[in-house]
């Protein structure tokens, strides 16, 4: 079918087709003056002269080609697997992971520059992908709006009469943040299907995604409740991105309740640029990228060696033990689990 | 001689809409589809019968569809009729601000309704409106209010008055004249625009998601739920074999309704018989309460900075906050391009499909006006996935280009064109016609001349629909690979709003408000466009 259509159309390319010739490709061997595409989600963001140091380093050009978001990105990249529009994908995390490497859609590599990485971040052994950032979903609470401005202190405390509808969670079945959430309270408490039963009797509301919970029901944007899962990094944007300027963060994190969400990047295997690929990866190890990740992206460096901006960490409380779930064990219930807490909490 | 040349080059042209919508639309969605559905074939799509939760699913998006199309034209037609009624710069003036809501993402106006709701106490209690599906109505009505001012509005200025007028003479009522005479001449317009309300509310996405609450589900979420959150492809697959389906019978029987009872049109004085005066103004401001309500809590954010209010958050568009690529500002003017690229080619394509529509054989006639009509009641995620695994091969390997946004746009564009020329198109009085042809013109040239005079309305009515929807659109763009340079509007917004930070919240509805504006003053600039050809009538 797909044969003939196309054979249908072919009349109209003359017209359309504009011929740009992708840039030559090499296998192997020095990748200088090739041009290397990755493949990342809508949230990423870097200094155009981190892209420079990159060219100027390694005769290598980046192009990158953004899209959706990463539950989005991963799909696509397995629905192009045979034909992939880039030669790297970064941004899958740990939640997403499994199944990219089910599809196998990536090429194994070990970055030479692989031990400046926290040993806890590598979560494959075949060095398919490559960790280049983590952040934390965690509960963040309105300090001078919490009842009697007392921070719960740990997932238990919630479930407290004392904080009866003031929680605000985002479906894990729509939302990342949700999910990662869901994931903290299955592997964080003792019983996770009763620990939401008596969230819902404490009357937590649900979102479609964080931006209605953050700017719709937390008091940030105007509503009334005053604890939403967010980000652990989310108290240092309040008050870099505050208006007017303030010196301390309005939002404190329950530490007990952080996920960590680690972000990945890896090599497609269909890359017909091996070499460049490969070399992409050693440079996000760098101090030269890995510095710049904090304030455009809102997450810690993967690097052990990368400085941090002052005012990042001056904000910015990192759980000492966050959640964390073995890719194969996510993937595996994930659909399970998601089922199960829609017939607890929605229905 | 001329005229002959001229079919020829006809004939030809009508090859455009059937490659266009045969390349973009149909070869990528049959692909996606295809590879979905993989060894199972139609059984997925049987399976979805045996469970309950996708009965219930099809039935919600049905009924919601419905309801949401059935209040739309409840409360916009007398609005239409006074459109109608009103002087060429003011109905274009009007025209022009209803299309306002219509390029609003949802997570803002969402944002908005809930803003509203809290302020009215409409949150909580027996009376709440979050969190329902009278959310999701309003919202609909609010998104689609434009379609029917602006179809049935534009048909209604282009009926003969008379008529009623003569009726009023003989002793009608003013409501009497309107049902007996001017609704069923409406008709076919009022069949247009309804279903061009009742696709979109069929895919609506955000509205539902945000407004409704997460246990809301139509095929539209659920075929999201699948493709993203699931990677379960040969579900989504099946869903969207369901949504076409209901989409090709739901266009079938509108454009039957539109057909049936064909009601003529001489250009004359447009009616003003429509209602009370008071009861006619009584409406609009409800109308201006709805729509604008949740546009001023937009605008009063927009200004609202940390010190009182004043312009920084406007000023602020120009340079880049760290979260985007670029500054918005680039984002902006991307945009605005994009929405000029995707209107040119949705009208050019609209106009000759529609052409075709009334006047081609019954075949290709019937094929073009339910083929051209799909892509607005198809998902975001089919169109998306289907461009990227369709066109991904030379000589068709345009996935990664920057123009495959505009053309995905153009997609949904066309349907505009096509749904507000046609109406206009059969309503032409076959008199006027024969008398051009009695006077020596050939077929050709009182197709050209008279049909798209009159059509030309029409096409620049569409073509305004077309760059609102190509400013606004979040949905296929957000499922086709960017380069950071090609920033669009929506796509900045959406990631100004995705973290925390009063700065970044101040810029992301001052976007929204700049984008309000352009809409609103490149849709009357458009529809201006056509004032010689109409005034030599």
């Amino acid at each position: 079918m797909k044969k003939l259509l196309l054979s249908l159309v072919t009349v109209l390319l003359v017209a359309v087709a504009c011929g740009e010739d992708e840039g030559a490709s090499v296998v192997g061997g020095d990748p200088a003056g090739t041009t290397v595409t990755l493949m990342t989600h809508d949230s990423f963001a870097i200094s155009g002269s981190v892209w420079e140091a990159f060219t100027a380093e390694t005769g290598v050009t980046v192009e990158l080609l953004q899209v959706g978001d990463a539950g989005t990105m991963v799909s696509e990249a397995i629905l192009t697997k045979d034909a992939p529009i880039a030669d790297v994908v970064f941004g899958v995390d740990n939640t997403f992971l499994q199944r990219g490497l089910d599809a196998d859609i990536f090429a194994p590599y070990e970055s030479r520059n692989l031990d400046v990485v926290f040993d806890h971040l590598k979560l494959d052994d075949n060095n398919r992908v490559t960790p280049i950032s983590f952040g934390d979903v965690c509960i963040n609470y309105w300090i001078d709006a919490l009842p009697g401005t007392v921070a719960p202190a740990t997932l238990e405390d919630l479930t407290d009469a004392r904080y009866a509808s003031q929680l605000v969670v985002q479906s894990p079945e729509t939302s990342s943040p949700g999910l990662a959430f869901l994931l903290a309270t299955i592997s964080g408490t003792d019983d996770w299907e009763q620990y939401w039963a008596d969230l819902v009797a404490n009357d937590v509301s649900i979102t479609a995604g964080w931006e209605d919970a953050y700017y719709g029901e937390f008091i940030a944007g105007g509503g009334d409740r005053s604890i939403v899962v967010s980000y652990a990094s989310s108290p240092p944007a309040e008050v870099i991105f505050a208006d007017p300027p303030i010196d301390t963060a309005p939002t404190g994190v329950l530490l007990d309740s952080c996920f960590r969400q680690i972000e990945f990047a890896g090599i497609l295997a269909g890359t017909d640029n091996p070499a460049g690929a490969a070399a992409l990866i050693d440079f996000m190890l760098t101090n030269t990228f890995q510095e710049d990740v904090p304030l455009n992206m809102f997450v810690f460096p993967a690097s052990q060696s990368a400085g941090l901006p002052p005012e990042f960490v001056e904000h910015t409380t990192v759980p000492v033990e966050p959640h964390i779930m073995d890719p194969a064990e996510i993937e595996a219930n994930r659909d399970r689990w998601v089922d199960r807490w829609v017939e607890i909490v929605l229905g | 001689m001329r005229t002959r040349e001229r079919i020829g080059v006809g004939d030809a042209l009508m090859l455009l809409p059937a490659l266009f919508i045969g390349l973009f639309f149909l070869f990528p969605v049959g692909t996606v589809l295809w590879r979905g559905l993989g060894g199972e074939g139609l059984d997925a799509v049987f399976d979805l019968a045996k469970s309950p939760r996708q009965r219930d699913v099809l039935w919600f998006t049905f009924w919601q569809a419905a309801v949401s199309t059935a209040l739309t034209v409840a409360v916009a037609l007398p609005a239409a009729a006074t459109v109608g009624g009103l002087s060429d710069r003011a109905r274009r003036f009007v025209r022009s601000l209803v299309t306002v809501p219509f390029v609003l993402p949802t997570v803002v106006v969402a944002g908005a309704f809930d803003e509203l709701f809290f302020a009215t106490g409409l949150d909580t209690g027996d009376f709440r409106l979050r969190h329902t599906v009278w959310a999701i109505l309003i919202a609909h009505v609010f998104f689609n209010y434009a379609v029917v001012v602006r179809v049935v509005g534009t048909a209604c200025a282009g009926l003969d008055g008379r008529q009623a007028e003569a009726a009023r003479v003989l002793g009608a009522t003013r409501w009497q004249a309107w049902r007996a005479v001017t609704l069923p001449r409406l008709r076919p317009a009022i069949a247009s625009a309804s279903a061009i309300v009742f696709l979109f509310s069929f895919t609506s996405f955000g509205a539902v998601l945000i407004l409704g609450g997460p246990k809301r589900a139509t095929l539209e979420t659920e075929i999201y739920r699948y493709a993203v959150s699931r990677t379960d492809l040969t579900r989504a697959a099946a869903l969207a074999v369901v949504q076409l389906v209901a989409v090709l019978a739901l266009v079938a029987v509108s454009t039957w309704l539109e057909r049936r009872r064909p009601a003529t049109t001489r250009m004359a004085r447009p009616t003003r018989t429509l209602g009370s005066r008071p009861g006619r103004w009584l409406n609009v401001g409800m109308a201006t309460a709805l729509l604008g309500a949740p546009l001023a809590v937009l605008i009063e954010r927009s200004f609202s900075t940390g010190t009182g209010y004043g312009l920084s958050h406007y000023q602020a568009l120009g340079t880049r906050v760290r979260q985007l690529p670029a500054p918005a500002t680039t984002a902006l003017w991307n945009s605005l391009h994009y929405a000029a690229l995707a209107t040119v080619l949705a009208v050019l394509i609209g106009v000759v499909a529609s052409v075709v529509v009334v006047h081609g054989r019954s075949g290709s006639r019937r094929l073009f006006d339910l083929g051209l009509t799909l892509p607005l009641g198809t998902s975001a995620v089919t169109i998306g996935f289907g461009i990227l695994i369709a066109l991904d091969e030379p000589p068709v390997d345009f996935r990664t280009r920057w123009w495959i946004i505009p053309v995905a746009h153009a997609l949904v564009g066309v349907p505009f064109v096509v749904r507000t020329m046609v109406p206009l198109l059969r309503s032409i009085d076959p008199s006027i016609r024969e008398a051009a042809a009695v006077l020596g013109a050939s077929p050709s040239r009182v197709r050209r001349e008279i049909d798209l005079m009159i059509g030309a309305r029409g096409a620049l009515v569409g073509g305004g629909f077309a760059f609102a929807v190509s400013l606004g659109e979040f949905g296929a763009t957000s499922f086709l690979p960017r380069r950071p340079e090609d920033l669009t509007a929506p796509v900045a917004l959406f990631r100004l709003l995705s973290t925390p930070g009063d700065l970044l919240r101040g810029q992301a509805m001052a976007l929204a408000v700049v984008l309000m504006v352009f809409v609103s003053v490149s849709v009357f600039v458009i529809e201006s466009s056509r004032g010689t050809a109409e005034g030599s009538l």
